[in-house]
């Protein structure tokens, strides 16, 4: 079995739209929440989102590249270059080796329902133009990017809720670590629109905590009413230990375990079972104890029966004096598909420069999460091994540990 | 429609739309080659001329249309 490690990082999000201003973020608690009054109009419970600027592509991209790419495939792009330079991979290197994409993304759906009102609109489906099918299949992203970057690897959408960035990043790890592929792009991308959240506001899960935007986010909290949704971009490149010395990559951290599971219960209630058998699975895999976990980046999202379940299925695997625990989502909202790639990265620059972030807005913790030890003020703190939990509606869970990578 | 006035939006929708050079088009330049334009692309010239002009082109329309003079006289036949 061969050793995974992460080479590059790249993020497009609403704390900032690299790495330095996300690092900046994360050690200042900056939210991300702001008031979208579109969606006031649109019919929306709550105009809160996390939001980022969509990026001009005109003059890095041809026009035949660019209009086959909805907005999630265009962050997925910016976070992508970035992940790549740092990992010091040049279009040299992928047209010499097999690189592979995998990638976490369930939805395009700004681009499928307007390039139906188009069709609507015209009667004739030739007038929607040639970019609509790539823009508007849910494997969008990997197909433009392995285009765009010429791959020859591994090249597939993984789609699993909320947890699809985190699932991108166990499947890269379990096919480098069989020996199938040596390097893969993986992450997650998820759209901000009004189309793409208006049926999840309908149930009702949203924070309408209006008044103050960059309080609405509040995992853990009592006072918590509902999650903030997000969106945006996270890139990692995963590589074996061999090809990363081989070719003098950065070694930024290595992937120890993947832990996966079902709830085989409600389609977006969590519960407790689920969760832990994900964490568990990823210690057992990882070949270390619960009490070697330092820091975990909980999944909490800021509704009241998630967050509460998260906190006892947490509670459950480490015990008492457990890890540092937060949720990044009290800052970024919750950034869905790309949420479970995000946090590792997030997580990443924690434990690369020392520091924890604050799971933010933590005033009076409920019971569940008053047994975690929390970290609400940002904490200069040293550590060397992290755990990121995701989940996502049909109780798909994720769980991944990584650590620090010493050479 | 003007031909001179049909030349005029069919290059300004080349440059502005399909980011074609503008040194690049000359009435003899082949529709194809010389502006690297690939099969996906004429259905979004098909989009390009309903929305300029209001007539909508088939496949076969584009049958012996070679340079750029033959797709000017196209749609000046289309349009008239």
């Amino acid at each position: 079995m061969k050793r995974v490690v992460i080479t590059g990082m790249g993020i497009y999000s609403c704390i900032g739209e690299n790495l330095e201003e996300v690092k900046k973020s994360l050690y200042e608690g900056k939210s991300g929440i702001v008031i979208d009054p579109q969606r006031i109009d649109f019919g929306y419970r709550s105009p809160l989102t996390g939001m980022v600027n969509r990026p001009d592509l005109k003059g890095m991209l041809s026009r035949r590249q660019r209009i086959s790419m909805g907005e999630e495939t265009e962050f997925a792009y910016m976070a992508t270059i970035e992940a790549l330079r740092n990992s010091r991979i040049d279009q040299d290197f992928i047209d010499n080796h097999e690189v592979g994409i995998l990638y976490g993304n369930d939805s395009t759906a700004k681009s499928v329902v307007e390039s139906n009102d188009k069709i609507r609109d015209k009667k004739d489906t030739t007038l929607v133009g040639s970019g609509a099918i790539f823009q508007g299949m849910n494997s969008s992203v990997t197909m433009n990017l392995s285009t765009i970057f010429k791959l020859t690897g591994v090249n597939f959408t993984i789609s699993a809720a909320c947890a699809s960035g985190s699932h991108s990043i166990g499947m890269a790890y379990q096919l480098i670590k069989a020996g199938l592929q040596e390097c893969i792009i993986c992450g997650g991308a998820q759209e901000i629109n009004p189309i793409a959240m208006g049926s999840f506001d309908g149930l009702g899960v949203f924070s309408t905590n209006t008044e103050n935007p960059a309080q609405a986010s509040r995992p853990f909290d009592s006072n918590r009413d509902g999650l903030v949704p997000s969106g945006g971009a996270a890139t990692l490149i995963l590589e074996s230990y061999e090809s990363a010395v081989k070719r003098g990559a950065p070694i930024l951290g290595e992937v120890l375990g993947y832990g996966f599971s079902s709830n085989g219960d409600h389609i977006s209630t969590p519960n407790v079972n689920g969760p832990s058998r994900a964490m568990e699975m990823a210690l057992k895999q990882s070949n270390i104890k619960a009490s070697d976990i330092e820091y975990v980046n909980a999944h909490a999202t800021s509704t009241p029966v998630g967050d509460a379940n998260e906190a006892r299925a947490i509670f459950e695997v480490f015990g008492e004096n457990g890890p540092y625990v937060s949720s990044t989502k009290s800052m970024t909202g919750h950034e869905c598909w790309m949420a479970g790639a995000s946090e590792v990265i997030y997580s990443m620059l924690m434990m690369q420069n020392d520091f924890i972030a604050p799971n933010i807005n933590l005033e009076t913790p409920d019971e569940a999460a008053s047994k975690l030890n929390l970290v609400s003020k940002t904490l200069d703190k040293k550590f060397d091994v992290f755990l990121s939990n995701s989940f996502g509606f049909g109780g798909t869970n994720s769980a991944l540990i990584i650590k620090k990578m010493l050479v | 429609m003007d031909k001179e006035v049909i030349i005029e939006k069919i290059n300004d929708f080349l440059i502005d739309e399909f980011e074609v050079e503008s040194e690049d088009i000359s009435p003899e330049a082949n529709l194809k080659d010389t502006l690297e334009l690939d099969s996906l692309d004429f259905v979004d010239l098909v989009v390009a001329v309903e929305s300029n002009f209001g007539v909508k082109l088939v496949g076969e329309d584009f049958v012996g249309v070679k340079s750029l003079e033959d797709f000017y006289n196209l749609i000046e036949r289309k349009l008239s």
